[in-house]
């Protein structure tokens, strides 16, 4: 397919992959923020073939992985109340909460239904005018302004019944926070792809401005990822951190203005919860009070009981990369897809999962 | 979740659009790419066209791989 296998050529990946051998000479410690690139990275043994100089570390960015127990437990309360029906994207289903999951709310009877696209969620409630529809928005930038447009699109179509739990995040806030733990000693970060190509690359400049730390957006072919890769450490190895754009046929400097618009004029950043950091300052986007009638947290009384976490379960650290899958005594073990234990083993992106189809090996 | 695939626009109505990848088509909405114009590849992400594809960078991306290859060679 145009687009796809040209930036999947063995002769090139080969060639790529012997320059950054030639050019890398400190060891160095790179994070793959994005779950995509985790998957891209172990289903394509990218990692096997890198040099010893060079670490992989997945980080946080899996949106599914970092929703916070009290706020699939909010969902979870929300799906239990009548002539609500709740629609979300699949891979929420199965993510057990502090008591239960999704699925085990379908199961007892509530009406949830897995949706492709949030536009669907505005379809069911058109059709259901007797129903309020709630939709899980859960999500990065890249999600963020299809669920804006949704928002507009029903207030445009009069669809009053249609309802958002806003979990968005953002991506920038987060690696601050990462970055200010100081858990992990970084030398350059692969950045988001399609966060980027809504963001642009100017979000990420005080990374390398104030922690010295070099940054390159990459695609998600293994070209993508190896040339990314290679600029990183031509970025290290020179000493010249910057942020710099490897996946430029999908991401400009200013990223998607319009779509930044349609975020900003439903969305304000407030702070967000995530799964092993915690609270972060203006880390998540919550509904403008203009559209407070969507807003499913103003609309629905929604009690849930007192949080409890999973024993044992080192999703948190996985997160902020001073964990690996490996580390944990449940993975493989007690936690695998179809019993998972913590989110990372469920989402499809989630590192656990990652490490679990594609069989990475011990580093 | 941020998966997104390059797809090419067939057709376009008001703010719909009907593309194809692989044979298959389906319909997605430009609320996000209003710029997109039929022909164009756009990155669709949840139904959603979330930015239009750069050719020309995917090409100078495909020709600084080729380079890079001449150049390995060359030493």
């Amino acid at each position: 397919m145009k687009l796809i296998d040209e930036f999947r050529d063995v002769k090139l990946g080969k060639k790529l992959i012997a320059k950054i051998h030639q050019t890398s000479t400190k060891p160095v410690k790179l994070m793959e923020f994005c779950g995509g690139h985790t998957v891209a990275i172990l289903k394509h043994g990218i990692r096997q073939l890198l040099p010893p100089t060079i670490e992989m570390l997945s980080g946080p960015g899996c949106p599914v992985c970092v929703t916070a127990n009290a706020d699939l437990d909010k969902a979870i309360a929300l799906a239990k109340l009548p002539n609500v029906i709740i629609t979300t994207f699949g891979d929420m289903m199965k993510v057990p909460g502090s008591y239960s999951s999704l699925q085990e709310a379908k199961a007892q009877g509530a009406d949830v239904r897995i949706v492709y696209s949030v536009h669907d969620a505005v379809d069911i409630a058109a059709v259901n005018p007797q129903k309020s529809v709630v939709f899980l928005g859960i999500g990065f930038e890249t999600t963020a302004p299809t669920i804006a447009a949704s928002i507009l699109e029903a207030r445009q179509n009069g669809v009053r019944n249609f309802h958002v739990l806003s979990l968005l995040k953002l991506c920038p806030p987060v690696m601050k926070a990462l970055l200010d733990l100081g858990e992990i000693e970084l030398s350059g970060i692969v950045c988001p792809g399609h966060v980027s190509a809504i963001i642009g690359s100017h979000p990420y400049e005080f990374i390398p401005e104030q922690y010295k730390i070099a940054c390159v957006i990459s695609g998600f072919e293994p070209l993508d990822i190896l040339l990314t890769v290679d600029m990183l450490i031509e970025q290290i190895e020179r000493d010249k951190p910057t942020v710099e754009i490897a996946y430029r046929r999908g991401v400009k400097p200013e990223g998607n203005i319009h779509a930044l618009k349609l975020i900003e004029q439903v969305f304000e950043a407030d702070s967000a919860n995530w799964r092993g950091i915690g609270a972060v300052t203006k880390s998540g986007l919550k509904i403008r009070k203009q559209y407070e009638h969507f807003d499913a947290e103003k609309v629905f009384p929604i009690v849930s009981a007192p949080v409890r976490e999973a024993k044992g379960c080192l999703c948190g650290e996985i997160l902020r990369g001073v964990k690996t899958p490996h580390d944990c005594k449940l993975f493989g073990q007690t936690c695998v897809p179809e019993h998972p234990v913590g989110p990372c083993m469920v989402s499809s992106e989630g590192a656990c999962a990652a490490y679990f189809h594609f069989g990475a090996s011990h580093e | 979740m941020c998966l997104a695939v390059p797809v090419r626009i067939v057709s376009i109505e008001g703010t719909n659009a009907e593309v194809e990848i692989g044979g298959v088509r389906r319909q997605v909405s430009l609320w996000l790419t209003p710029e997109a114009r039929v022909g164009d590849y756009v990155l669709l992400h949840t139904g959603y066209a979330i930015t239009v594809i750069d050719e020309a960078e995917a090409e100078q991306t495909l020709k600084l791989f080729e380079e890079m290859a001449t150049i390995d060679e060359a030493h």
